[in-house]
């Protein structure tokens, strides 16, 4: 089977990771681009942003977008590496029925 | 349906079954499960029952197919698919498959062996092949390196000419010079040259090749490196001494050609017998697969049908044989709602060994305890079995398990309590339970798959409540969600002038004040307020609420066992237990913790943050109510210091008339009843009714059996009533009870503290590994966020969800087994194993 990388366990970890990844990531990238007031913290301002902004809090919000389409991207990384699960899924179900055909005779 | 409350109702229940019959009748109440055999033949051991002989045979026939189940799998032949059911065979079709059986062992064992021996042969012909090629080339050697031994052939001077050792000429020399040549194994050459060497001195010369492929030992068939040796020897007794040394060796000797024409010949008979041995071997092998193919067809049906076979002989061993009747009786254990399906089993029994006297079944009264029957469906037979796990209960006895269906998960989320690790937890639990009729699953051999498998329902509810929970905390993967809007505005702060931006700049940490009109603007309907998750004083506010919710939680539930002691009481008659015992439990535990619960409550509900300042500590009003001492501290409400003077008088009394109340009501109703007793005896000893008088005894001791069906056994049931051991009991059950309440209710706290390690994990695992992959502002930041997030995600798993997951269940487990049930539940019961085909099927 050529392409064939990892096995059927394997595979179906990472549909579920990806899944999980997706729409994790999906929901983090909406809530900073709203910018949430819970996830400051993780929004990499400096001492300079807060306080020397000439026009406040737009320094702000223009880090919190940025980290928004960070996660955006990220969510669609993980997009493509679901479909990448995917298809080593079908393979292997590919694999294991030509194997029980071939068994059979 | 109080099945599931309390039990099944049980009977004791005889069967009359007719010799002809009984095989039939059993086999119908094997495959449909419904009654516990008891053993009539205790004293007899296993060799001397009746059905000795028929159990042997069953065993010969498992041999048999164990041999065959083995050969089956080494041939790697695929299982049949489908869940096959067969009957059990009737005793006449039994010979037959014994027949069957030992004719496909012989077959095969003879095929087998025939196989073995063709092996051998053709591993010892294939090394006698190898050898021979290699010893030729020994000799061609040797004819070119003839000059550096001519050393040794200093005293036969004619040896040089002869490139080959002719046999006539080593006559000539009156000499006889003898080869020897094998194989022998490459690890052991080196110490089977210096042992030549050492013992003949020089009068053997030794060459060895190795061979190149690896050989199979025909010993153990594990692939070896072999060496090719020829050894030629001068004289007899050299040889002999030879020839012993390489039997010490274990070598494998060949006889060697003594001329090239005979070797030629020799080579050319071992290549064809090879080909041959090649061609008859295979077709042994198709045949031998052709063999295990038939036999792999049925061989599965046999093995359950012998299995079901022999279940059945042990049952009819278990029965007693009643000469006078001709039929076996048998007794069991039946639920009193299946007496009609055992009626028409026994009937389908007789009617299908076409037996003229039906089989009947009897129902007697008993004093013995039946076993417990509770009968669960796939939901809650886990929950059931977490009880279980704890102790079966007594017969009729109130079963924790309807209950535990709740409680369990709730307590167990109380402590998991994440929105997010919730949704995991339940879509999990939803995957397995959609997916639990797929062979697959149901069938591996992983028993910690089995274990999360059989708890799917469990996990499902755990899952759910966690989502509840979660949004209570408003805590989802360690941040809250602002669903509402939050209660509190910091902008308040500035429009009442109270802060300036001054103030921002100045300081690392301010204290919004509720007071300051427009800073809290009401409750946040649903849960924690999400402005707590950016407070730095969170955890104080927290902590306080945790500990005072599993408090009252704690209580809530205690008090909710000891109620359910009641239905117990009151099923088994012991109305006297209700106002000795009930009450007094009742009463200490409310009085003296349902109080605190109400201060908890009233200070929740009368302090606001106006008056917090002046807000009591409730822990030193609840030490003060035992101290007896109200004076240091202003009262929470007038009248406080009276009600407590009662409320720990209550609880205090409460102590002696549960120590003392229980045995000395049972003695008075004890001796009282004997002087009336003999009273009534003596009016009625007329009659001469031994029975009536020992009924009426029965009936006035309260304290005795605990069905209502009364025993005509024939034994006299002299009901001792000892005062020591029922005070002692009482006594104990007294200090246990009045010290666990205390101890139990600090036992609760650890919903508080399993819930902030929880909580603090979660938002550890935050801080360290997904904010190190969102702060990255660099360009590269967002690749960095894709493996940052699989970290996340894997530790998430692994930490949050296994381990804490685990420690929660047994936490959770634990408030169940020992703070809930040791209220009401002595779980000292048996439980019921029905003789069920499928029970013993599933074991083995």
């Amino acid at each position: 089977m050529r392409g064939l990388i990892c096995g059927p366990k394997l595979a179906a970890c990472g549909i579920v990771l990806s899944t999980w990844g997706v729409i994790m990531l999906a929901m983090l990238g909406i809530f900073f681009t709203t910018h949430s007031a819970v996830l400051i913290e993780d929004v990499p301002f400096t001492d300079q942003d807060i306080h020397q902004d000439i026009n406040p809090p737009q320094r702000i919000y223009a880090l919190y977008n940025q980290v928004g389409y960070n996660c955006f991207i990220a969510a669609a990384f993980y997009i493509l590496f679901g479909f990448f699960s995917c298809c080593q899924m079908k393979l292997n179900k590919r694999k294991v029925s030509s194997f029980f055909c071939v068994a059979f005779f | 349906m109080c099945s599931l409350l309390r039990g099944e109702e049980m009977c004791l229940a005889q069967l009359f079954l007719q010799s002809g019959s009984a095989y039939d009748c059993i086999n119908e109440l094997g495959e449909l499960g419904l009654v516990e055999f008891r053993d009539l033949n205790p004293g007899v051991n296993a060799f001397q029952r009746k059905h000795v002989n028929e159990i042997k045979k069953c065993e010969e026939m498992e041999r048999i197919l164990g041999y065959l189940l083995r050969e089956v799998k080494k041939a790697d032949i695929s299982l049949p698919e489908g869940d096959v059911n067969p009957v059990a065979p009737l005793p006449k079709h039994v010979m037959a498959i014994m027949e069957q059986l030992q004719r496909l062992e012989v077959e095969l064992g003879e095929v087998t062996r025939n196989k073995e021996k063709l092996q051998r042969n053709l591993l010892e012909l294939t090394e006698y092949t190898h050898m021979l090629r290699t010893t030729r080339n020994f000799v061609q050697r040797t004819s070119e390196v003839s000059v550096s031994f001519c050393h040794v052939y200093e005293e036969f001077p004619f040896l040089e000419k002869d490139t080959l050792m002719d046999y006539s000429s080593m006559q000539r020399l009156g000499a006889k010079l003898g080869f020897i040549s094998g194989l022998i194994q490459r690890t052991k050459i080196e110490a089977f040259e210096r042992m030549l060497w050492r013992v003949c001195k020089g009068y053997t010369i030794l060459s060895y090749a190795e061979v190149e492929e690896y050989l199979e030992d025909p010993d153990t068939g594990e692939p070896t490196k072999s060496v090719v040796f020829l050894i030629s020897y001068w004289g007899d007794q050299i040889g002999q001494k030879v020839k012993k040394i390489c039997d010490c060796y274990h070598c494998h000797l060949y006889p060697y050609p003594s001329s090239n024409e005979e070797r030629t010949d020799v080579v050319e008979g071992l290549r064809t017998r090879i080909q041959d041995l090649h061609t008859v071997l295979h077709r042994t092998d198709d045949y031998l697969k052709q063999v295990l193919m038939k036999a792999s067809e049925s061989v599965y049906t046999w093995v359950i049908q012998v299995k079901k076979m022999k279940a059945i002989y042990f049952i009819l061993n278990l029965c007693s044989f009643d000469v006078t009747n001709k039929c076996l009786i048998a007794e069991v254990w039946c639920p009193v709602n299946d007496i009609p399906t055992l009626r028409r089993a026994l009937e389908e029994g007789s009617r299908k060994s076409g037996a003229t006297v039906p089989s009947f079944v009897n129902r007697i009264p008993t004093n013995d305890t039946p076993p417990t029957l509770i009968r669960t469906n796939k939901f809650t037979s886990g929950f059931q079995n977490i009880v279980d796990a704890y102790g079966v209960g007594n017969y009729r006895e109130v079963n924790p398990a309807p209950f535990t269906i709740i409680t369990f998960p709730f307590l167990f989320a109380v402590m998991f309590g994440d929105l997010g690790h919730g949704v995991i937890m339940a879509l999990f639990a939803l995957w397995m339970v959609l997916y639990e009729n797929n062979r697959k699953l149901k069938n591996t051999r992983n028993e910690i798959w089995n274990t999360f498998f059989e708890g799917r329902y469990i996990i499902l509810m755990m899952g759910l409540f966690s989502i509840y929970t979660g949004l209570i905390y408003n805590d989802c993967f360690s941040k809250s969600l602002n669903i509402f809007g939050s209660g509190w505005s910091v902008k308040a702060m500035f429009e009442a002038k109270v802060w300036k931006d001054a103030d921002i700049r100045g300081n690392r940490v301010l204290t919004l004040d509720p007071n300051v009109t427009g800073v809290f603007r009401g409750p946040y309907p649903l849960g924690i307020d999400p402005i707590w998750n950016l407070a730095s004083n969170r955890l104080t506010f927290l902590n306080s609420y945790k500990m005072k919710m599993s408090v009252i939680l704690g209580v809530i539930h205690m008090s909710f066992g000891v109620i359910l002691s009641t239905y117990n009481y009151l099923h088994f008659r012991k109305k006297h237990s209700l106002y000795l015992v009930f009450l007094p439990e009742l009463l200490f535990l409310l009085c003296l913790f349902g109080y605190l619960v109400f201060m908890i409550f009233y200070k929740w509900l009368v302090f606001t943050a106006k008056d917090s300042r002046l807000a009591p500590s409730i822990l030193i009003h609840f030490i003060n109510m035992f101290l007896m001492q109200g004076d240091g501290v202003q009262p929470l409400y007038p009248g406080q210091t009276g009600l407590q003077v009662f409320l720990v008088v209550i609880a205090v009394l409460s102590v002696p008339v549960l120590l003392l109340g229980k045995p000395v009501y049972l003695y008075w109703l004890h001796n009282g009843s004997h002087r009336l007793g003999m009273y009534r005896g003596y009016e009625r000893v007329r009659r001469n009714s031994e029975e009536e008088l020992y009924l009426m005894r029965a009936h006035d001791m309260e304290e005795g059996s605990s069905h209502s069906d009364l025993s005509t056994s024939g034994e006299r049931q002299t009901e001792e009533f000892d005062f020591a051991d029922e005070f002692l009991h009482q006594a104990i059950h007294t200090i246990e009870y009045c010290l666990g309440c205390v101890s139990n209710t600090a036992s609760y706290l650890r919903l508080w503290a399993l819930s902030l390690a929880h909580a603090q994990l979660s938002e550890v695992l935050w801080t360290m590994v997904m904010r190190v992959g969102l702060r990255m502002d660099t360009s590269l930041g967002v690749f960095f966020l894709v493996p940052v997030f699989g970290l996340f995600a894997v530790l998430t798993v692994s930490i949050l969800l296994v381990m804490e997951g685990l420690s929660a269940f047994l936490h959770a487990l634990r408030l169940h087994w020992v703070e809930f049930q040791n209220k009401f539940y002595s779980g000292t019961g048996v439980k019921f194993c029905p003789f069920s085909f499928s029970l013993h099927l599933s074991v083995t």
